[in-house]
C-alpha cells in the first residue's frame, strides 16, 4: 500500500506539471482527492491494514494528500498567472483614440484676471469691495477733486444720465464711498481694492471699447508713505506676472492723487533688454496710475491729512487681460464668440 | 509736443545725449515718448543760382535750365518742376549724389538734351509733407538768395539733430513750449537756464494813433487782453534759420509773420494773433460774447455759425477772430498788409475747449488757450514778437500798447514742511536738495529753519498747498531712488461682501456644469425691448436713459440681462457655432425717477443661454443642480403670460410665494426677431434673492444602517397630469418610508391609447430602525397604485 501510494504521488505531481488549465487542473483533484479518487480509495481501504501498518501508512497517507493538495493549489496559481498575463498582453487599448471626458465650462478672460487680481490682494489683506455703475457727479469727479473746467467731465468724455449722475469713468468713486463710510462707522484703517465696469466716450476700435473694466486699491492710515506704495506695487506686479518683471515709477499727474505717478513695467518680450515692440527701451506701456491720496481728497471724506494719509492706484484690467493672454483686439473680449472663450 | 533738441540748447545747457535726455526727463515727470532722429543721409546735394530757364525743345512739360554752382562751367538740368524761376537760389544733387530715400543721382538724358543732375524738393530730402513750405510745397526747395552758392545743403539747411516727443502732463501747460522744457531740463539735469533776452531796438510813434482801444465785456471769458503795433510791414518769407526751426518742431513755415508768431507760440507758450489793423472797422478790437446769429468766415475760408456762449474778437462791428482758437478771413495778415495789430489775450480754457469742440476747429493756438497759461505771458510774449519782427527787418514797432484787464502779478505763497515731505515719501531728503530743486524750477523758495518759504511764479498755474511742492521735491530727488518699504500696521484678514461670495460660487458652478460666462455692455439698445418682445407696458421699458450716448445702440442701461443674451447667442449662430451653453451676472438698472435724477437701484442678476444639443429639462437641471448647492429648493410654476417666453414650456422659479427667477424656452417670435431657426433656452435670476434665501448650514445626517428595497411602477394616465403632482402623491402615501421617488420613463405611441402616456417611477423604501420586510413594502406600493388611480384616474401598465 506504501508502494501504491509513493506510485500515486509521483504519478499526480507529474501530471499537475503539465497541465495547462483550471479544468484539467480539477480533473486531476477528482480523480485523485475526488470522493471516489484514487487517493480516497486508498484511505478508505485502510481499514484492510495490521494495527502496525496503519499509523505508518495513515500519516503517509495524509502526507502524500497535503503534497497534492499543496500542489495543486501551486498549479492553480501559476495557471491563475499565466492566464493574467496573457490578457493583459490582449488587452491593448490604443490611447490616442478620444477619451469620453464631462463639459467643463470657462471663465470669461477677463473675468479670470479680475478674481486673479482680486486674491492675490485679499491674499495681503485687503478687503474686496464693489460700487454702482452709475455713480454720481461728486463721488466720480467732485470729491476726487477733479477741476470743474476739466475736460474728463465734458459730454465728449463722460457719458451722463443727468446733471449729478454719470456712468462712472473709473472705480475711484469707491474709495470716496468706502473712506466716507469708514469715517462714519470708524472702520478705519482702509486696505481695500474695488474692480468693475467703467465708461469712457470712446468709439469701438482695436484697443478702445465705451466700457472696459478697472481695479481700484486704496489703503489709508497713519502714516503711509510713498515707499510703502511701491513696495504694494512690487509685490503686486510680481505675483501677477512673475518675479523677472521690473517696476518703474514715473511722475505723473491726476486730479485725486498727489505726488502722483505712472508705473512702466518691463516688456514682457524682452523683460527689459531692449526690442522692437518697447521701441528699444526695455519697458512696455504703463501698467497703472498711482500716488499718494490727495490732501483735498481725503479733506472732503472727513479725513485730517495732518493725521492720515493714504495711497491709491487704477489700472486697465482690460489690457492686463489682452498682454496676459495676446489678444490683439479688445472688441474680442465683448463679442463672446464661443470658439475665443473655449482657448482659456 | 515736439521738442527740438537743438531750440531747446539755446536756453539750456544739455551735457547728456539724447538718450540719456529723454530718460532722465522721463524720470522727473516730462514722459518721452520718442527720440526722432533728424539727421539726413544727404551726399552732393549743393547750392546753385538758376541762370536760365529755356523750354525744352522736344517736350512741352520739360524746361532746360544753366545753374551757376559757383564751380566751372553753369550746369545744365532738365526738369519738370513748375515753382523755379530764373535766379532762384536752390539745391542740386550732382551727378553720383545720394538722397536719403536711397535715390543714387546719374547724368540721364531727356528726349534729346543731357542733364547733369537734379533739383532737389524737400519731399526728397525726407521732410513731412505737412511742415514744408507753401512756396516749397508743389516743387523744389526755393532758398534764400542771399544762400552762397555752391555750399552742402546739409550745412544751409542744418539737416542734422533730433527731438523729444513729449506727453506733458494735465497740470502742466508751462510745459507745452520750448522754454517751459527747457526750464524743466535744467531742473532734471541740475544746469543752467536762461530766459531769452527780449528787448526792442527802435520804437517809432505811438499805438494810439493807430488803434482806437481795446476793451473786455465779458471778464469771465477773457482775463486779460494786451495789444501792440507795427507797421511798414514788409511781408515775405522767414529767414532760413526761422523757417528750419520751424519745420522741425512740427510746423509748416508760412510766411514772415505768421512765422514769428508761431514762432514765440511754441517758444513761450502763448498763442499769439495778428490782424490786418486797417481792415478794422473802427479800430478797435473787444473781446465779446458772439451775438445770436453772428456768423465769421475763418481764414480757411468756411462761414461758420456762431453761438452766445462762444467768445470773438470783434472790431466795432463785427467778430474779426474767433478767440483763441481761428482768425477771421477778411482781417488776415496777407502779402500787401502794411499795419498789423498783434493780440495776446489770456481767456477762459473751459470756453475755448468747448467752442474748439462745437466747432471741431483744432489748432497748436486752440489747444495751449484750453489749458491755463498765465496771463503775465501776455506782455512778454507780445514784446518778443516785436523783438523778432524787428530782427528780420519784416516791419517798425511803434511806440506804446494798450491793454485791458488784469495786469499786476502778486506771487502766491506756499509753505512746505521738510520733516512733511519726507513723513509722505517715506524719505530722508535734506532741505538743501529741496531749496535746489524747487530754485531751479523758477519757484522762489527760502528756509527759516522750519518751513520753506515758496513764491510760485506766473506760469505754475498748478502750484497751490503744500502737496504740491511736495510732489515737485519728490520727483526731482525722483520716486525711483525712494526705497521701498513695506506697509506697517496690524495683520487684517481680506474679505468679500456675502453677495460677491454667492456671485462667485454660482459662477464656479455653472462653469463646472459646462457653460461659458460672456461679458457684454450694461448698456443697449432700446429696440431690443421689442426685439424680445416685451409689452408695451411693461416695467423693462422703463429704463434710465444715457444723455449723450454714442449712439441710439447704446443709449439705455440695461433692465434684464437677456437681449444682450440673445445678441451673443445670434452671434455665435451666424458664426456657424452648433451649441453654445452659456451664462453673464451682471447688474440691471432700475429707475427711481423719470427723467432720472435719483441714483438707480442696481440689481445684480444672472442670465443663462442655451441652444444646441440641450432642451429645457437640461436648463432645469442645471438652475436646480446650481440652487441646490445653496440649500434653495424652488417650487414652479408654470408662466404662460411673459412674450419673452414660450408659454407652455416656462416656469416661475418660487422660494414660497417669492419668484427668484424664471427659465424656460424662447417664444418663436424672439428666435424669429434675432433670426434664428432652432430652439433657445433662456433663464434670469435674481442673484440678491439667491443670496437671501441661502441656507447652507450643513449638518450630518446619520447614513442608512438597514437595507433599501427598490420596487418600480409603472402607470397610464392622461396627458395633462403632472409628473411633479403624481411623486407627490406617491410620497404622502408612506413619507417615512419612502425615501425617495424617480421617475425613469415616460412613454407615448404603441399600444398606449392616444391623448395618454406611460409614467415609471422607481420608489425606494427604506426604514431608519430595521429592515423591511417584503410584506409590508407591497403594502405600501398596493397603496400607491390605489391612490393614483383615484387622483389621477391611473391604471396599472
Amino acid at each position: 500500500m506504501k508502494d501504491q501510494l509513493l506510485k500515486l504521488k509521483t504519478q499526480a505531481l507529474d501530471r499537475l506539471k503539465e497541465c495547462k488549465d483550471l479544468s484539467e487542473i480539477e480533473k486531476i483533484r477528482i480523480q485523485y482527492l475526488g470522493k471516489k479518487g484514487e487517493l480516497t480509495a486508498i484511505l478508505r481501504s485502510m481499514g484492510s491494514l495490521s494495527e502496525e501498518e496503519r499509523p505508518e501508512v495513515g500519516k503517509l497517507a495524509n502526507e502524500v494528500r497535503a503534497l497534492i493538495e499543496e500542489e495543486i493549489q501551486a498549479a492553480k496559481e501559476a495557471v491563475h498567472l499565466r492566464e493574467s498575463e496573457e490578457r493583459l498582453k490582449k488587452e491593448t487599448l490604443d490611447i490616442t483614440m478620444p477619451g469620453r471626458y464631462p463639459e467643463i465650462g470657462r471663465r470669461h478672460p477677463l473675468m479670470r484676471v479680475k478674481e486673479e487680481l482680486e486674491s492675490v490682494f485679499m491674499r495681503m489683506g485687503y478687503d474686496v469691495v464693489s460700487g454702482p455703475e452709475i455713480e454720481t457727479v461728486a463721488n466720480n469727479f467732485d470729491d476726487l477733486n477733479t477741476p470743474y473746467d476739466h475736460p474728463s467731465r465734458d459730454w465728449s468724455d463722460t457719458f451722463y444720465i443727468s446733471d449729478n449722475l454719470v456712468l462712472r469713468t473709473h472705480t475711484s468713486p469707491v474709495e470716496i464711498r468706502v473712506m466716507k463710510e469708514a469715517v462714519k462707522e470708524g472702520k478705519l484703517p482702509i486696505r481695500m481694492v474695488s474692480t468693475g465696469r467703467t465708461f469712457r466716450f470712446d468709439d469701438v476700435d482695436d484697443t478702445h471699447s465705451p466700457m472696459f473694466h478697472q481695479m481700484e486699491c486704496l489703503v489709508v492710515d497713519k502714516g503711509v508713505t510713498l515707499a510703502n506704495l511701491k513696495d504694494s506695487i512690487d509685490q503686486f506686479v510680481k505675483e501677477l506676472f512673475g518675479s523677472r518683471m521690473k517696476t518703474r515709477f514715473r511722475p505723473h499727474n491726476f486730479p485725486f492723487t498727489e505726488p502722483s505717478a505712472e508705473v512702466d513695467v518691463s516688456c514682457p518680450i524682452c523683460m527689459g533688454k531692449g526690442c522692437p515692440a518697447c521701441n528699444g527701451t526695455g519697458w512696455s506701456m504703463e501698467l497703472l496710475g498711482c500716488g499718494m491720496t490727495h490732501p483735498n481728497v481725503l479733506r472732503n471724506c472727513g479725513l485730517d491729512p495732518e493725521i492720515y494719509s493714504g495711497y491709491a492706484f487704477g489700472m486697465g484690467i482690460d489690457r492686463v487681460a489682452m498682454v496676459k493672454y495676446g489678444i490683439p483686439n479688445i472688441r474680442l473680449l465683448f463679442e463672446n464668440d464661443v470658439r475665443f472663450l473655449k482657448q482659456f | 509736443m515736439l521738442v527740438p533738441i537743438k531750440w531747446m540748447k539755446k536756453y539750456v545747457d544739455i551735457d547728456v545725449d539724447d538718450k540719456t535726455l529723454a530718460d532722465k526727463l522721463t524720470l522727473t515727470g516730462s514722459h518721452v515718448d520718442a527720440v526722432i532722429d533728424y539727421n539726413k543721409e544727404v551726399k552732393g546735394v549743393v547750392t546753385g543760382r538758376i541762370l536760365e530757364i529755356a523750354q525744352h525743345p522736344n517736350a512741352d512739360k520739360l524746361v532746360v535750365t544753366k545753374i551757376d554752382i559757383n564751380e566751372g562751367e553753369p550746369l545744365q538740368i532738365i526738369t519738370g518742376a513748375k515753382n523755379i524761376k530764373k535766379d532762384d537760389v536752390v539745391p542740386v544733387a550732382l551727378e553720383g549724389a545720394e538722397l536719403p530715400n536711397g535715390l543714387k543721382i546719374k547724368k540721364s538724358n531727356f528726349r534729346g538734351l543731357p542733364s547733369y543732375g537734379m533739383m532737389v524738393s524737400y519731399e526728397e530730402l525726407g521732410f513731412d509733407d505737412k511742415v514744408i513750405p507753401k512756396e516749397s510745397r508743389d516743387g523744389i526747395i526755393i532758398l534764400p538768395p542771399d544762400t552762397p552758392l555752391g555750399a552742402d545743403i546739409k550745412d544751409v539747411l542744418d539737416l542734422t539733430g533730433s527731438a523729444l516727443e513729449v506727453e506733458v502732463t494735465f497740470n502742466r501747460p508751462d510745459c507745452l513750449n520750448i522754454v517751459g522744457m527747457a526750464r524743466e531740463t535744467a531742473a532734471t539735469l541740475g544746469t543752467r537756464f536762461r530766459f531769452p533776452k527780449i528787448e526792442i531796438k527802435k520804437e517809432e510813434g505811438n499805438i494810439k494813433d493807430y488803434l482806437n482801444g481795446v476793451e473786455i465785456e465779458d471778464e469771465d471769458l477773457c482775463s486779460r487782453f494786451y495789444a501792440r503795433v507795427i507797421k511798414d510791414l514788409k511781408i515775405g518769407p522767414s529767414p532760413l534759420w526761422m523757417q528750419r526751426i520751424l519745420m522741425d518742431a512740427g510746423m509748416r513755415p508760412i510766411n514772415n509773420i505768421v512765422d514769428v508768431t508761431n514762432f514765440v507760440m511754441l517758444e513761450l507758450g502763448q498763442p499769439i494773433h495778428a490782424y490786418d489793423l486797417e481792415k478794422l472797422e473802427g479800430r478797435k478790437l473787444i473781446a465779446r460774447r458772439a451775438r445770436q446769429g453772428e456768423k465769421i468766415v475763418t481764414i480757411d475760408q468756411v462761414e461758420r455759425d456762431l453761438d452766445t456762449n462762444m467768445l470773438v474778437i470783434a472790431d466795432a462791428e463785427k467778430p474779426a477772430c474767433i478767440a483763441g482758437v481761428m482768425g477771421g478771413y477778411y482781417s488776415e495778415i496777407c502779402d500787401d498788409t502794411k499795419i498789423l495789430a498783434l493780440e495776446t489775450a489770456n481767456f477762459n480754457p473751459k470756453s475755448i475747449r468747448e467752442t474748439s469742440k462745437k466747432l471741431g476747429l483744432r489748432s497748436e493756438a486752440s489747444a495751449r488757450n484750453e489749458k491755463p497759461i498765465g496771463y503775465v505771458l501776455c506782455e512778454i510774449a507780445s514784446n518778443r514778437v516785436c523783438q523778432l519782427i524787428e530782427m528780420i527787418g519784416a516791419g517798425t514797432v511803434v511806440g506804446g500798447y494798450l491793454q485791458a484787464g488784469k495786469s499786476e502779478y502778486e506771487p502766491p505763497v506756499v509753505t512746505l514742511r521738510p520733516h512733511r515731505a519726507n513723513a509722505l515719501l517715506g524719505a530722508e531728503i535734506p532741505v538743501a536738495d529741496m531749496l535746489k530743486f524747487l530754485n531751479t524750477l523758477e519757484i522762489e523758495s527760502v528756509y527759516d529753519g522750519e518751513k520753506i518759504t515758496s513764491r510760485i511764479p506766473y506760469f505754475r498755474t498748478d502750484i497751490e498747498q503744500e502737496a504740491d511742492l511736495i510732489e515737485e521735491v519728490g520727483r526731482l530727488y525722483g520716486f525711483e531712488d525712494i526705497e521701498s518699504k513695506p506697509l506697517r500696521g496690524s495683520t487684517r484678514v481680506g474679505r468679500k461682501s456675502d453677495l460677491r461670495m454667492v456671485e462667485d460660487e454660482i459662477k464656479s458652478l455653472l462653469t463646472g456644469m459646462g457653460l461659458y460666462e460672456i461679458t457684454t455692455y450694461s448698456f443697449i439698445s432700446p429696440k431690443a425691448y421689442d426685439n424680445i418682445c416685451a409689452g408695451e407696458d411693461s416695467s423693462l421699458r422703463n429704463y434710465v436713459r444715457i444723455l449723450n450716448p454714442l449712439g441710439e445702440d447704446f443709449s439705455s442701461m440695461r433692465t434684464t440681462l437677456l437681449p444682450n443674451m440673445m445678441e451673443v447667442i445670434q452671434r455665435n449662430s451666424n458664426r456657424g457655432v452648433e451649441v453654445a451653453k452659456l451664462y453673464e451676472a451682471g447688474s440691471v438698472f432700475i429707475p427711481k425717477d423719470q427723467p432720472v435724477t435719483e441714483e438707480p437701484v442696481e440689481k445684480l442678476k444672472l442670465s443663462i443661454g442655451m441652444y444646441g444639443a440641450c432642451d429645457f429639462f437640461d436648463l432645469k437641471g442645471i438652475i436646480f443642480a446650481m440652487l441646490s448647492r445653496f440649500g434653495i429648493k424652488p417650487e414652479l410654476k408654470y408662466v404662460t403670460d411673459n412674450p419673452t417666453f414660450h408659454p407652455g414650456r416656462t416656469a416661475a422659479l418660487l422660494v414660497g410665494e417669492d419668484a427668484i427667477g424664471i427659465f424656460g424656452e424662447a417664444s418663436p417670435k424672439v428666435t424669429d426677431n434675432y433670426g434664428l431657426d432652432h430652439r433657445v433656452y433662456l433663464a434670469e435670476l435674481d442673484v440678491e434673492k439667491i443670496l437671501q434665501y441661502k441656507n447652507t448650514e450643513w449638518k450630518y445626517d446619520p447614513l442608512p444602517k438597514y437595507p433599501a428595497m427598490v420596487r418600480d411602477i409603472a402607470v397610464i394616465v392622461s396627458d395633462d397630469v403632472l409628473v411633479g403632482d403624481m411623486e407627490e402623491e406617491i410620497k404622502k402615501v408612506s413619507p417615512y418610508l419612502i425615501e425617495s421617488v424617480e421617475l425613469f420613463d415616460v412613454y407615448k405611441g404603441e399600444h398606449i391609447k392616444e391623448g395618454y402616456k406611460s409614467t415609471a417611477f422607481s420608489v425606494t423604501y427604506r426604514s431608519k430602525d430595521r429592515t423591511m420586510k417584503d410584506k409590508e413594502v407591497e403594502k405600501i406600493h398596493e397603496k400607491i397604485l390605489q391612490v393614483l388611480a383615484q387622483k389621477f384616474n391611473a391604471v396599472l401598465r
